[in-house]
C-alpha cells in the first residue's frame, strides 16, 4: 500500500471509531438502538475493504463493517438511519455494491456465493467479500456455502473475523478446528491466516484473494485473526464471561494506534496531520448524523413501502387502513 | 409464594427441575457463563456444571437436532433458541424432525424435548429478533406449542413441558420477561396443557389472545369496561393443544370476538381460531370475527414497530366498532 492509500484507509478507521463513540453514547441516551461496534477490528474490516474496486466489487456485510460500506459509497447518514430504526436505514443507492446489514448469522453467506457465481456467468469481473465471524462458521450456511462456492469455482472471497468471541462464547468453545482457514482445503477452497490488525497484511492477503478470484482461480477463505475490543453490543455485558486482564495483549495491538505510529514513522503523518484527520471525522459523523435527526420520522405508509414490487390488493386495503388511522390519531 | 417476573420464574422452574432430576441439561447459544442474553440460565452453570448447562457452537439446527440424539439417548434436554427469530434455521428440526419421530417411529421413540424460544416484540430489538411465527409451529403435526402469559403459568407450564414424552415448543415473550411479574409458588407445580384461562369475565364480547398479547387485550379490556363493554379476556396459553372449549364456552355467551396477535395477518394463528369458532359457534354469533394483528409486511425496524404491533388503543377501536354492528 501506498502512503496515500495507508492515511486513507486510516480515515476510515478513524471515521468508523468516532462513530462507534457517538452511537455508543447516542444509545445510552436512547436515540440510537442496540448497537454493535468495530472497535479493535477496523484493521480487519478496511484493510479488506481497501483491497476492493467499489465500481465492479460487492460487500455481503454481517453488521459490523461500517468501514467497509463507507468506502463502497453507503452514506454514514444511513448507517445512522438504521440503528435509530429508521426504516430509511435500510436504503442502498443506486451504484452502491453492496447488500443491506445482515442479523441472521451466516445467512447471507450462501447469498454472496450466488451474487458472485451470477455476476460472472453474466460476463462481469467483479468479486463479492462477505463479511461473518467466527461464531456465524458454525452455521450450516456456512459449510454450505463454503461447498458450493468451491463447486462453482464463484469469484468470492468469504472473509471471516474472528474475533475471539460469539457474544459470550470463545473462540475455542464455538470449533475444534485449530484454525478456521484450515477448513477451506476440505472444500476445495483456498484458505489463509492473517493477523487482522495488521492493516498491509490484511490488505494484501485480501488483495490476492480478490484478483485470484478475478482471474477465474475461484474462492478463498480468509481468516482474519482479531479481537472485539468490548462488549458484543451495547446490550452486552462482557464483564460477566471475560476474565479480567484476558484481553491485556490485544490493548497493546491496536489496529488504529498501530497504523498511526507506521505512518508517523514513514514521515507520512504528524501531529497537525492527525488533528485535522480527527476535526474532519468528527465533523463528518456530526454531519451525517445531523441529517439522520433531521429525516422526518416514518409514518405508517413506511410499514408498506417496498415489501412487494406488485403489492396484493389485500395489502393496498391494510395499507390505506394503517395510514387512515395513523392519520386519525395525529 | 414470592412475587416474580416471568424471567425468574423460568430460571426458579429450570433449576428445580435440573435439582430434582439428573437428566434435565439445558444448552443453547451463550447460556452458561453468560446465563443468556436474557439471563434465564443465570446461575445454573455453577450450580450444575458444565456437562449439564452447555454453551453451544452458533448452529441452531445443530443444537436442536442435537436435542432431538440427546432426548432419545435418555436425557431430558431443553435448549435455547436465542430468538424465535433466528427458529427458521432449526425449522426442519424442529417443525419436520421432532415433532414427527414418534409417528415415523410407530412409537419407537418419543422426542423429550423442551425448545425454549423468545418472541414477539415491543422491546425494540435489532431487525429479525421479533418475528412471532408461532402460527408456523403450530402447523406441524406432532409439536406442542404453548406459550404462557404470566410468571405462574410459566414456571407451571416449564414443568410440564420437561415432563412431557414429546417436543414442546415454549414460547416466551420478549417484552413480557421483566415487565410481568405475579405470585408464583415456591414449590414445584404443573399447570397443563390444554387449559385456556379466563382471566377476566364479561357478557359483550370475548377477547382472544396469548402471550404477550394478553397484557394488550387486559388492558383493553379496562377501558372499554369503562365505557360500559364487559370483556371477557381468554388467554389460550397453549396453541396447540388448543382448548376449543373454552373459547366455544365464551363465546357463545357473549356472540361477539375479537382476536388478537402480534404476527401478521395471513396466516397466522387467529386464522385458525377463526375458521374454528366459526364452524363450533355459528349460530350463536352476532357478529364477523374480528382479527386485530400486524400487518401482512414484515416485523420493522423500532423508529416504527409501534405502528406495527396492535396496541391498546387500537384493540379498544376496533371491538367499539365490532360492538356496533347490529346482531
Ligand atoms: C442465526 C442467528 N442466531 C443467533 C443470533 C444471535 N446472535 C447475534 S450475534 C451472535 C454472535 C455472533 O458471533 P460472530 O459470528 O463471531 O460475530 P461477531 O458478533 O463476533 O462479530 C449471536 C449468537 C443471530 N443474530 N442469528
Amino acid at each position: 500500500m501506498t502512503d496515500e492509500a495507508v492515511l486513507d484507509a486510516l480515515r476510515y478507521m478513524t471515521l468508523a471509531r468516532t462513530f462507534d463513540e457517538r452511537a455508543t453514547s447516542l444509545q445510552r441516551q436512547g436515540r440510537f438502538g442496540t448497537f454493535s461496534s468495530v472497535r479493535g477490528q477496523e484493521a480487519s474490516v478496511v484493510g479488506s475493504a481497501s483491497a476492493l474496486d467499489p465500481s465492479r466489487d460487492w460487500i455481503v456485510p454481517q453488521y459490523r463493517e461500517l468501514p467497509a460500506l463507507l468506502r463502497h459509497g453507503l452514506p454514514l447518514e444511513n448507517f445512522a438511519l438504521y440503528f435509530m430504526g429508521h426504516p430509511d436505514g435500510g436504503a442502498i443507492p443506486d451504484g452502491v455494491r453492496t447488500l443491506p446489514i445482515q442479523i441472521s448469522l451466516a445467512a447471507q453467506l450462501p447469498q454472496a456465493v450466488g451474487l458472485a457465481w451470477g455476476l460472472r456467468t453474466q460476463g462481469g469481473d467483479g468479486v463479492v467479500v462477505t463479511y461473518f465471524g467466527d461464531g456465524a462458521s458454525s452455521e450450516g450456511d456456512f459449510h454450505e456455502s463454503l461447498n458450493l462456492a468451491g463447486v462453482t469455482r464463484a469469484p468470492v472471497v468469504f472473509f471471516l473475523q474472528n474475533n475471539g468471541w460469539a457474544i459470550s462464547t470463545p473462540r475455542a468453545a464455538q470449533t475444534a478446528a485449530r484454525t478456521l482457514a484450515e477448513r477451506a482445503p476440505g472444500y476445495g477452497v483456498e484458505g489463509v491466516l492473517v493477523d487482522g490488525n495488521d492493516l498491509l497484511a490484511v490488505h494484501q492477503v485480501t488483495a490476492a484473494a480478490v484478483a485470484r478470484a478475478r482471474a477465474g482461480g475461484g474462492p478463498t477463505l480468509v481468516e482474519s485473526l482479531t479481537w472485539r475490543a468490548g462488549a458484543h453490543n451495547t446490550a452486552d455485558d462482557p464483564t460477566r464471561y471475560v476474565e479480567p486482564g484476558e484481553d491485556r495483549e490485544w490493548a497493546d495491538r491496536d489496529p488504529v494506534a498501530r497504523v498511526e505510529r507506521y505512518l508517523r514513522a514513514r514521515g507520512a503523518l504528524d501531529d497537525a496531520g492527525h488533528e485535522r484527520l480527527a476535526a474532519e471525522c468528527a465533523a463528518e459523523v456530526e454531519r451525517a448524523l445531523t441529517v439522520a435527526f433531521e429525516t422526518p420520522d416514518a409514518g405508517a405508509a413506511s410499514l408498506f413501502d417496498h415489501v412487494h414490487a406488485d403489492p396484493p390488493t389485500r395489502l393496498v386495503e391494510q395499507r390505506a387502513a394503517w395510514v387512515a388511522r395513523q392519520e386519525g390519531m395525529a | 409464594m414470592t412475587t416474580r417476573t416471568m424471567v425468574e420464574s423460568i430460571r426458579e422452574c429450570l433449576r428445580q427441575e435440573m435439582e430434582l432430576d439428573e437428566r434435565v441439561m439445558v444448552l443453547g447459544e451463550d447460556v452458561g457463563r453468560l446465563g443468556g442474553v436474557f439471563r434465564a440460565t443465570e446461575g445454573l452453570l455453577d450450580r450444575f456444571g458444565g456437562e449439564r448447562v452447555v454453551d453451544m457452537p452458533v448452529a441452531e439446527g445443530a443444537i436442536v437436532g442435537a436435542g432431538i440424539g440427546l432426548a432419545i439417548s435418555g436425557l431430558r434436554p431443553v435448549v435455547e433458541i436465542q430468538f424465535l427469530g433466528f427458529g427458521h434455521q432449526a425449522f426442519h428440526q424442529i417443525g419436520q424432525q421432532a415433532a414427527r419421530l414418534r409417528y415415523r417411529s410407530q412409537g419407537r421413540y418419543g422426542v423429550p424435548l423442551v425448545i425454549r424460544a423468545p418472541f414477539g416484540g415491543g422491546v425494540r430489538t435489532p431487525e429479525m429478533h421479533s418475528d412471532a411465527f408461532e402460527a408456523l409451529y403450530a402447523h406441524a403435526p406432532g409439536l406442542t406449542v404453548v406459550a404462557p402469559a404470566t410468571a405462574y403459568d410459566a414456571k407451571g407450564m416449564l414443568a410440564e413441558a420437561i415432563a412431557s414424552d414429546d417436543p414442546v415448543l415454549f414460547l416466551e415473550p420478549l417484552k413480557g420477561y421483566r415487565l410481568v411479574r405475579d405470585d408464583v409458588p415456591d414449590e414445584r407445580y404443573r399447570v397443563g396443557f390444554g387449559k385456556a384461562r379466563v382471566v377476566r369475565q364479561g357478557d359483550d364480547v370475548t377477547l382472544v389472545a396469548w402471550s404477550a398479547a394478553i397484557a394488550v387485550a387486559e388492558r383493553a379490556a379496562d377501558e372499554l369496561a369503562a365505557g360500559g363493554i364487559g370483556a371477557e379476556v381468554v388467554d389460550l396459553r397453549s396453541l396447540v393443544p388448543l382448548d376449543t372449549d373454552t373459547v366455544r364456552d365464551s363465546v357463545a355467551r357473549t356472540g361477539r370476538v375479537a382476536i388478537v396477535q402480534e404476527a401478521p395477518f395471513t396466516g397466522g394463528f387467529a386464522a385458525e381460531l377463526t375458521a374454528t369458532i366459526q364452524q363450533e359457534c355459528f349460530y350463536e354469533l352476532e357478529a364477523p370475527i374480528l382479527r386485530i394483528t400486524a400487518p401482512d409486511t414484515p416485523y420493522p425496524l423500532a423508529g416504527v414497530e409501534d405502528l406495527y404491533v396492535p396496541d391498546v388503543d387500537r384493540v379498544v377501536a376496533e371491538v367499539g366498532a365490532l360492538m356496533a354492528v347490529p346482531a
